[in-house]
């Protein structure tokens, strides 16, 4: 029986308006925009989805959910049970839940071990919060399995899995002997959105709830700090191309571009 | 603060300028530079890589090196960390950066910052400052743990300048355990760009999802065509299918640096303009006037692209012919 193991994070919307996007500089922290509700990490529910393929082609496959983070943290875990996860793992002890990308990892990695044997663990390529894109590589390294990082398309077959890599400039694909971590991109497609009736049927699905003593370890060590977190000022001068049609507009904007010696 | 820098072979066999950026970087942090270089083919380029000021240059070519792979490239690569045992680690953020450095940071008990736009030296410790949520804000971060790594993004720091190569080159041998290999490139495939890379080019002609279509990129290659530039685009058109992958310009595409960018129907999030936040010559043309591009943008159009591109065409040709 296959065993995936998903990493999900929760996020401020990455869709947030810059004008509503404000940052606490003393505290270095984001301010939650007021009505916007935090959300699943983009890359982590394409990761889900890339779970679920799997499982559609292998239904004897198991998928636990497992995230690290305060209590709202739950409701990501809950969507992903809802997108057809079995089982969810909630990782929340405030040693930890602001931990930097090296404590998330470490602690992770202890609860898949815990969890006992898993063939796969998917990562999102970055979190859309730091977008640091160092947790799923970590964990990798912890547990001594192979490594796929920026997938496309993700494969499972007896012992292996096979990976197609989104790169600069093109594709390859890479095979895995399993256990495995892989991040997935957003060029695997969108993820599926839950129905009502999976909705419901999530409710009764289990959540695990964990601290750091039902792992039985200390918060690791935490190996960077956060010195600064501001908003750059990137506006500039702009001006604005009058004109009564598109064809003044365009004449317009021509003669500026020339004029600058751009063209 | 001794420094090793990481640096790449292009896959035409030449040095990858972001290695003269790195070294740039390196100088800066007042460093004692060393230059390692990891391929196949490339002790050629030793002499070039030792060029920017570095003291050493240990080179590895070996035939095991040619296609970059995560398990092969690491082996040599965590061997040299030891041994140099550098206060800083740098990388680019290039397809090679992006993977090997965080393996390389659990390995050596350390931490990395990522895709790094600012690298500076506070008390003889490096720190790092690098765009986060989506490019909307910065961090500065200081390392507990050494060595401090950090990977930069591509074209954002000033290269260093060459002159004589007074490095000692030392070449070494991959050493390349196999058992320890458990991944394998089966097939590798380039999608094809004809005419300029979008990463040279001085021209960039970019199209998002206000051109309604993939046939909306016609008159933006027409464009790009006549002032001899490329066509990126948003992320938004390559996710619809609109345009190929390869052409998208942002925080999880390309980084371009043009000297002009031309940004069609383009709403301006902040993980697009992640891809061009050192272009200074933006102009943008939307027909929402309230769209956030314009904030950025040197010149605003507010129109319909539709309309606007064929006269614009048409007038840029004019101009040129003049
Ligand atoms: C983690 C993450 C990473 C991302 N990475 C990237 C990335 O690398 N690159 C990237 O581009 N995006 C990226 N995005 C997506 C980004 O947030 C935006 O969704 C995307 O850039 C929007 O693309 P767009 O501007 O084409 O589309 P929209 O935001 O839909 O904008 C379309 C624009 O076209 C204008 N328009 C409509 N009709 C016309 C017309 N007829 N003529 C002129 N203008 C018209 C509209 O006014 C609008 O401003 C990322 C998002 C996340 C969460
Ligand atoms: N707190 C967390 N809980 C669960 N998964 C996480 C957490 N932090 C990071 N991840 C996973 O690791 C990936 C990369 O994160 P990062 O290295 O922080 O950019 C994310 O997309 C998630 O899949």
């Amino acid at each position: 029986m296959p065993h995936i193991v998903c990493l999900v994070k929760q996020v401020p919307d990455p869709e947030t308006p810059a004008s509503q996007f404000k940052v606490d500089e003393a505290a270095k922290k984001v301010i939650p925009a007021p009505g916007i509700q935090p959300t699943r990490s983009q890359f982590d529910t394409i990761g889900v989805e890339a779970a679920l393929r799997i499982k559609d082609k292998l239904p004897d496959t198991t998928i636990t959910v497992m995230s690290l983070g305060p209590d709202s943290f739950r409701d990501s875990i809950k969507h992903c049970l809802a997108m057809g996860a079995d089982e969810g793992v909630h990782i929340n002890d405030p040693a930890v839940n602001d931990g930097d990308h090296w404590q998330t990892a470490e602690v992770l990695a202890a609860a898949i071990k815990k969890l006992g044997a898993f063939d796969l663990i998917i990562a999102g390529r970055q979190a859309v919060d730091w977008d640091m894109g160092v947790v799923g590589s970590t964990i990798a390294e912890i547990l001594d399995s192979s490594i796929v990082t920026i997938a496309k398309d993700v494969q499972m077959d007896g012992g292996k899995v096979t990976v197609e890599r989104v790169l600069l400039d093109g594709f390859e694909t890479v095979e895995a002997s399993t256990p495995a971590v892989v991040t997935v991109s957003n060029e695997l497609g969108e993820p599926r959105y839950p129905q009502l009736r999976q909705i419901m049927q999530a409710a009764k699905k289990e959540v695990k709830a964990w601290t750091l003593s039902d792992l039985g370890i200390g918060a690791p060590e935490r190996r960077t700090t956060l010195e600064a977190l501001f908003i750059p000022d990137t506006s500039v001068q702009t001006e604005v191309i009058e004109g009564d049609s598109a064809q003044e507009k365009a004449q317009k904007l021509a003669q500026r571009l020339h004029e600058a010696k751009l063209i | 603060m001794s420094v090793l820098v990481f640096a790449e072979a292009t896959e035409d066999g030449q040095l990858n300028p972001v290695t003269a950026e790195l070294c740039g970087a390196a100088q800066k942090l007042g460093g004692d530079i060393t230059v390692a270089l990891l391929g196949k083919g490339v002790e050629g380029l030793s002499a070039q890589a030792g060029a920017y000021g570095a003291k050493k240059v240990i080179v590895v070519d070996d035939a095991q090196l040619e296609l970059y792979l995560g398990d092969t490239y690491i082996q040599p690569a965590e061997r040299i960390a030891r041994e140099v045992g550098a206060d800083a680690i740098l990388f680019g953020q290039t397809m090679m950066g992006r993977d090997l450095a965080p393996r390389l940071a659990q390995r050596l008990g350390t931490a990395v910052a990522m895709d790094c736009t600012a690298l500076t030296s506070e008390g003889g410790k490096m720190h790092a400052e690098r765009p986060c949520f989506g490019g909307a804000a910065r961090a500065r971060y200081s390392f507990n743990s050494s060595p401090a790594m950090a990977t930069v993004r591509v074209k954002a720091l000033e290269p260093a300048a060459a002159g004589a190569s007074s490095a000692e080159v030392v070449k070494q041998d991959a050493g390349i355990d196999a058992s320890k290999v458990r991944t394998k490139v089966l097939d590798r495939r380039k999608e094809k760009a004809e005419g300029v890379r979008l990463e040279d080019a001085k021209v960039v002609v970019s199209g998002g999802r206000g051109l309604g279509g993939p046939e909306g990129f016609q008159p933006l290659e027409t464009l790009a065509g006549v002032l001899g530039g490329a066509v990126g685009a948003s992320r938004a058109v390559c996710d619809l299918g609109w345009y190929p992958v390869a052409a998208q310009v942002g925080l999880t595409g390309k980084v371009v640096t043009p000297d002009l960018y031309i940004a069609v129907g383009i709403s301006g999030a902040s993980q697009h303009m992640a891809g061009i936040s050192s272009v200074k010559n933006i102009a943008s043309i939307n027909k929402d006037a309230d769209a956030p591009i314009f904030k950025n943008s040197r010149w605003a159009v507010v129109a319909d692209a539709k309309e606007f591109m064929p006269a614009f065409i048409e007038e840029v040709k004019k101009v040129k012919a003049a």
